[in-house]
């Protein structure tokens, strides 16, 4: 693939695809009044084949109109088909009770014969019959090892019922499998109060906090949502954690405040696509880019201010705050962004990025060419700048690093290239006249 | 010549048997599977008596399709069915109205609230709860708590462990499988593969050898043997069909699946996603196979849904092909189906007039799968030759050769500024991590503050699940062996040939998936060969031997390949299976692979099942 990926591109357009298309279309005007009896599979627009279970689910649903007669499309019939064994959790439950010998089985057995129907009411009865804590954790035990996930749930949900929650944990604890299902088994149910309860007492607190954490993603009002991600703040979480929870909130706090503020006409001009209410925080600096530029670093809304509270990378605040002021054509702001004054007052660009991808993002922001030459220019490898000025036609860059470099052929060839009589060729004409040769 | 209005169903002569077909052509014979999966359906079906109405769990009708069509139902009284909302029922003139479900307990609220809808005086009709692939106490019990329970005449399982898929694939189609394994630790859906395996065995004689690499497939072995025990009175008398079982643990190769996959199937899954054997596509690339007329006047808007598999001739042919021999492939077929067509020119005598028309539809079918074909080939390409797919294929390729692998990286970098799809981040990331065994602190940390940043802070769930797993890990004070294994099990072969491979490293150019090179040795020269390596992956390795009834012993003709059945546990990619079969078609292989999985698996929806907010779609 690597290197040899291009190779293969022309081959596939020039041969291949297009060579296969063909034979399909010539194929297809031959018999194309065979078409209506073809023989295959029909197959409805979306693809089902008719007649498969999720088209007549729709069909059936859409209309009470009769699906009328189908034909009979079913396979083969295989008179001996074999039969699957039946071991359903049933046999488990069964195998379970196997366990506490002969006596159990009479007493238990009877009822896992029933109709199903009937069983699940008595069996659950039956499970009471288990008193003692002891006999309690045998019955558990059993269903551990009998590995039904289904059987084990039935277990600890009677043990829930019977048990009070602290000799359950302590008796857990020292069981992973049945602790595992029951975690799982509270998550199901939603009963976040035990669940942090049972985390606590196993000293799980980082597993705790981020599962009271993960509750903000169900609460819609952002009012609510602060104040609750305010209340995790005390969670105890790993530290890197902690920080990305107390940045998560002071975000959300901003993004309120930032949401009902701002200079009116700016909106007007550029009406708002959506809420700046959770979004990201590189999000959240370019609408402050966008909206809020120029505000004092005292302001929550301001550009510098989110910087600094989120401790945003040289690169990434570069990066949010070009695209946001390239997007508004302000290339003063642009340009302001790469200037760094010296002591002595002297003005030089720079930046933590390459200039290479500076000039991209600005092309792609359709930027004029007197800007993205200028940035052009500062690309510091030749070659990269040629072809990026070449890319982006910006002659005098060409002209002027040809004319720099000396190279005298490069500049005739380029001559051939730009229109006949323009400001350029008069440019180049100029210097290949006065150069020495 | 409209596609979809009802009329044009009613009469159509179909060809149905060819469905189910392609299950038959393989090594082993996967239709008695799926027969007795059918078998199983109408014998429920049969015990509600009288006309009946199917709620479905939408999410199940996927993969009973793979099992039956709407014709098995309606020869068992099945009149109608629905969709599972919430609310009252639709009416229907029936006696039964039966909900196949999935045990979710979302599921039971709704039904709880379509039985009390009910209107008992006018319609009594019968309700039966058919839980898919088991029943559940906590479901039950749910039913119970909202009053129900007693209105439910039949609650009943149907046990669908494992799903023939295609000719030498199985599945389960348990999507949270891996997350449940490894993350969770929840051992539910291991219980569930045991129990698949048994009913295997049930029909295709027990396996007498068991390998096994890792933490899942030692517990899987474990059960397995348990439950033979426990059976013992019940030995099956058939000749087994498998020779040995391969358990391998997803978690035990991580890399292969954030690897972008370069087979046509793969490419097709990784761009388009295909669910239970469909892909659904873009509909204009097909809109021009209509007749020209048409086109102006209805474009079709909706996606244009495909059926994949080995039952299409070509499609079986060029699947597990290198996207790169497509093109190839696909013109020298369009060749032979000209060439076939010109014949008719030929055709002099009646007979060979009639000979030719025989042909016809066979030939039809073959010319409209190349149009289709052809098709989605020129929707990958578009995307196979883009910048993006190039730089994000080599940034890839130089993690899996090690190259820079302790940097940070400037590709991934610029995507999480440019805000390329977050599950693309984590693919490269994840596999940084995975080819490095960790990333540095400072590293981890800094890709981390750039995620956090750029895709909102609540992705700190998501991170820290992809830490649990050990997709993404700080390295710890050993040494990367990663290199070591690279070397010993050749996983990069510098000249792959994606044209005519010798190797299975074709299926990534380049890369040897961990996993299959595992299968590959263990078929010879054997494992011991690789103690060493073997001890770097996470889990135990193991071999067990079942005891076969006596008599069944088989005797291996001279040259006889043996039939291996290999089981991923947590997932497997289609570029994973695409070289099991290279494997099984070599020459002097030896062994011929049978598929099993929990899941088929893509990259990207792996990561996703790993998100606690999946982005929205």
């Amino acid at each position: 693939w690597r290197a040899r990926c291009r190779e293969y591109d022309a081959i596939w357009d020039a041969a291949t695809l297009k060579e296969s298309k063909r034979a399909v279309n010539s194929i297809r005007s031959l018999v194309e009044e065979e078409d209506e009896e073809d023989d295959v599979e029909k197959v409805s627009w979306s693809g089902e084949p008719v007649g498969s279970i999720s088209w007549s689910v729709k069909e059936t649903a859409s209309s009470i109109r009769s699906t009328g007669e189908v034909r009979d499309q079913s396979f083969p019939k295989i008179n001996t088909a074999p039969s699957l064994p039946k071991n359903s959790s049933g046999y488990s439950l069964s195998s379970l009770f196997k366990a506490f010998g002969e006596t159990s089985i009479r007493n238990y057995a009877p009822e896992l014969r029933k109709p199903k129907s009937e069983y699940k009411v008595r069996y659950v009865y039956s499970l009471e019959k288990f008193r003692s804590l002891q006999d309690k954790l045998l019955l558990l035990d059993e269903a551990v090892n009998a590995h039904d996930g289904n059987v084990i749930t039935a277990v600890l949900i009677y043990l829930k019922k019977s048990l009070s929650k602290e000799n359950l944990f302590r008796e857990l604890i020292t069981r992973e499998i049945a602790l595992r299902h029951y975690i799982h088994f509270l998550k199901e149910i939603e009963e976040q109060k035990l669940l942090v309860e049972l985390f606590k007492s196993l000293d799980r607190t980082e597993d705790m906090a981020l599962m009271q954490y993960r509750d903000h993603l169900n609460i819609r009002d952002e009012n609510k949502r602060r104040d609750f991600l305010k209340s995790c703040l005390s969670l105890p979480f790993s530290p890197d954690d902690a920080t990305h929870v107390q940045d998560h909130y002071t975000l959300l706090e901003r993004q309120i405040i930032i949401e009902s503020s701002g200079q009116a006409d700016i909106f007007k001009k550029y009406p708002r696509k959506a809420s700046i209410l959770n979004m990201p925080i590189i999000t959240t600096l370019y609408y402050s880019c966008f909206y809020h530029y120029g505000e004092s670093d005292g302001t929550y809304s301001s550009p510098a201010n989110i910087r600094k509270t989120f401790r945003i990378s040289d690169k990434q605040f570069l990066l949010t705050c070009l695209g946001a002021r390239a997007k508004l054509k302000a290339w003063f702001d642009v340009d302001a962004l790469f200037t760094t004054k010296n002591w002595l007052g002297y003005t030089k660009k720079r930046s933590p990025i390459g200039f290479h991808r500076i000039v991209d993002i600005l092309q792609k922001n359709n930027a004029p060419v007197q800007v993205l030459q200028e940035y052009v220019n500062l690309v510091e490898d030749a070659e990269q700048k040629i072809s990026l000025a070449q890319k982006y036609k910006c002659h005098d860059v060409i002209i002027n690093t040809y004319r720099d470099l000396k190279d005298r052929q490069q500049l005739i060839v380029y001559r051939g290239k730009v229109e006949r009589g323009s400001s350029e060729y008069r440019k180049i004409e100029e210097i290949l006249s006065n150069s020495v040769r | 010549m409209m596609h979809t209005t009802a009329s044009s169903h009613l009469t159509l002569p179909t060809v149905r048997a060819k469905m189910s077909a392609h299950l038959s052509y393989g090594r082993v014979n996967l239709n008695i599977l799926r027969e007795a999966a059918r078998k199983e359906l109408r014998e429920f079906l049969d015990k509600c008596a009288g006309s009946k109405a199917i709620v479905w769990d939408e999410y199940l009708t996927g993969p009973f399709g793979l099992i039956a069509q709407y014709s098995l139902l309606k020869e068992h009284e099945v009149e109608k069915m629905f969709t599972l909302k919430g609310g009252r029922l639709p009416a229907a003139d029936v006696k039964n109205i039966i909900f196949f479900v999935r045990p979710r307990l979302e599921l039971m609220d709704i039904i709880a609230e379509n039985v009390i809808s009910e209107d008992k005086m006018h319609s009594p009709r019968d309700f039966h709860i058919l839980f898919v692939p088991r029943r559940s106490m906590l479901c039950e019990q749910r039913l119970k708590e909202q009053g129900v329970l007693g209105s439910l005449i039949n609650i009943d399982e149907y046990i669908l462990d494992l799903i023939p898929y295609d000719g030498d694939l199985l599945s389960m189609e348990s999507e949270g499988a891996f997350r449940e394994c490894y993350l969770e630790s929840d051992q539910t859906s291991l219980y569930h593969t045991a129990k698949g395996l048994m009913t295997l065995q049930a029909l295709y004689g027990t396996i007498p050898q068991i390998f096994g690499k890792g933490e899942c497939a030692r517990h899987v072995a474990n059960m397995m043997l348990r439950m033979k025990r426990e059976f013992a009175g019940s030995q099956t008398q058939i000749l087994p069909v498998f020779d040995s079982l391969l358990l391998l643990d997803r978690n035990i190769d991580l890399l292969t699946p954030l690897a972008t996959q370069l087979t046509y199937e793969g490419l097709i899954d990784e761009v388009y996603g295909i669910t239970n054997g469909y892909v659904k596509l873009p509909p204009e690339k097909f809109a021009a196979q209509k007749k020209q007329v048409e086109v102006g006047k209805d474009l079709p808007t909706e996606p244009k849904k495909m059926q994949l598999n080995s039952a299409e001739e070509l499609y079986a042919e060029i699947r597990d092909k290198n996207f790169n021999a497509i093109g190839a492939a696909l013109s020298k077929k369009a060749k032979i189906i000209s060439a076939a067509f010109e014949e008719r020119h030929n055709a002099k005598t009646v007979g060979e007039i009639k000979q030719f028309v025989s042909q016809l539809p066979h030939m039809q079918a073959a010319r409209s799968s190349l149009a289709n074909h052809t098709s989605i080939a020129e929707l990958i390409k578009d995307i196979t030759t883009s910048e993006a797919f190039f730089d994000n294929l080599t940034v890839e390729q130089e993690f899996m050769t090690g190259v820079d692998t302790d940097k940070v990286n400037t590709y991934i970098e610029d995507c999480i500024a440019q805000k390329d799809p977050l599950i693309k981040i984590l693919r490269l990331v994840c596999m940084q991590s995975v080819c490095n065994n960790g990333l540095k602190q400072k590293i981890l940390d800094y890709y981390k503050r750039e995620i956090l940043q750029t895709y909102g802070y609540e992705h700190m769930l998501t991170l820290n699940n992809l830490e649990k797993t050990g997709l993404l890990k700080p390295q710890t004070s050993t040494r990367n062996n990663y290199p070591t294994i690279r070397k010993t099990l050749k996983l990069w072969m510098e000249d792959a040939n994606e044209q005519n491979p010798n190797d299975i490293s074709y299926v990534y150019s380049g890369y040897a998936p961990l996993s299959i090179r595992l299968t590959q040795v263990l078929a010879r020269p054997g494992w011991r060969s690789i103690e060493e390596v073997l001890k770097m992956l996470p889990g135990p390795h193991f071999e067990e031997r079942q005891q076969l009834p006596a008599g069944l012993h088989k005797k291996r003709q001279q040259g006889e390949n043996r039939t291996t059945l290999v089981f991923f546990l947590g997932g497997v990619t289609y570029a994973e299976i695409a070289a099991l079969r290279f494997l099984s078609q070599m020459e002097d292989g030896g062994t011929e692979y049978i598929i099993a999985t929990t899941k088929l698996i893509n990259g990207t929806s792996w990561i996703k099942s790993l998100m606690d907010r999946p982005e929205a779609p």
